[in-house]
């Protein structure tokens, strides 16, 4: 395979990671929301701990986007 | 005219460009730069909107309730996460809550309308890593001064049966030492990828406006700027919600200096 096609390949494999970390922002969220609704009084309490666990979800999938910037802008590009 | 539509360059945005040189030193060019001018800005405006929020009325004003909500909000976060030691706290995190939230806002003004070309400061690693940085000195700083070598039982987990230690030590030493990078690349990558994607998708409306064939307009540029505006205030959201995850995470990282764990 030509180096060049490889590259863009690769950037485009890692936009699966970037849908990957989607899924993993929306499990916090919907989890949150749904045991809200169960108990709505404890969950204003709970806030921070969901930004937390957004923080850690959203990271995984930024690292994913940062490997494809690097892919097209920076390796030979 | 589709002929010198050209490609829309994305990343030329996120290009630093000198104002004016100043002086050298040291052979290194000193000058004041788009990035700098926008940190200005952003400064100006955050002391605007706190003098005129600083009042001691009894009965705020909508400005004075305004600036008074949010210097409770961040209290309020640090006392929760780190008890009533954490109001000492409150000025580094509050200065910083603000800073990079005033900064993102600031870098999605429409500004282009007018020929003005906002810089989104927050988008280059070099400022969010200085603010990491900054925030993992701190800790550092206060971990080592309030507990002295005893700092580092940081590493070790309550009630972990002694023969998982040498596991477990390099794993939370590796967990500690990789949060100021943790903490920069989040907020640099969620901007740059923010502003990236709106670009691309004015790319998609000029290059469909300029377009040959004239049922590329309607079914390209249309939808694509729609989806902009939605864009648009779903970066607005992530712009405030990067500040607040920065400052809860710097809250969290004190918490471990100042109560260890």
């Amino acid at each position: 395979m030509d180096a060049e096609a490889a590259r863009l390949l690769g950037a485009g494999l890692a936009a699966i990671g970037v849908g990957m970390a989607a899924l993993g922002v929306g499990n916090v969220f919907g989890s949150f929301l749904e045991s809200a609704l169960r108990n709505p009084a404890a969950a204003d309490s709970q806030q921070g701990r969901l930004f937390i666990g957004f923080a850690a979800a959203e990271l995984l999938g930024l690292l994913a986007f940062v490997v494809a910037m690097i892919l097209l802008f920076v390796v030979g590009g | 005219m589709a002929a010198e539509s050209g490609k829309i360059d994305p990343m030329h945005q996120f290009e630093v460009q000198s104002i004016t040189d100043l002086f050298t030193v040291g052979g290194q060019q000193i000058a004041f730069t788009n990035s700098a001018l926008w940190m200005v800005i952003t400064l100006g405006v955050l002391w605007a909107f706190m003098m005129g929020g600083m009042r001691r009325q009894l009965v705020p004003g909508r400005w004075q309730a305004a600036v008074e909500g949010v210097t409770g909000f961040i209290e309020n976060m640090m006392v929760t996460n780190i008890g009533p030691q954490g109001r000492k706290f409150v000025p580094y995190v509050f200065s910083l809550f603000m800073f990079i939230l005033f900064a993102n806002i600031l870098g999605l003004l429409p500004l282009g309308v007018v020929g003005v070309h906002p810089f989104t400061v927050t988008s280059h690693l070099t400022i969010t890593g200085v603010l990491a940085i900054v925030s993992f000195g701190i800790v550092l700083a206060v971990g080592f001064a309030k507990h002295g070598l005893h700092f580092f039982s940081l590493f070790v987990p309550h009630g972990a049966p002694w023969w998982m230690l040498p596991i477990l030590i390099p794993v939370e030493f590796v967990s500690f030492m990789v949060r100021p990078f943790s903490l920069a690349l989040r907020l640099f990558v969620a901007m740059t990828a923010g502003h990236i994607l709106l670009k691309v998708l004015a790319g998609f409306v000029i290059n469909g406006m300029n377009a040959d064939a004239a049922w590329v307009a309607p079914i390209v540029s249309l939808p694509s700027f729609i989806l902009m505006i939605g864009i648009s205030a779903l970066e607005l959201l992530v712009a405030a919600i990067q500040a607040y995850v920065f400052a809860l995470l710097t809250s969290l990282y004190l918490n471990d200096a100042v109560n260890l764990h």
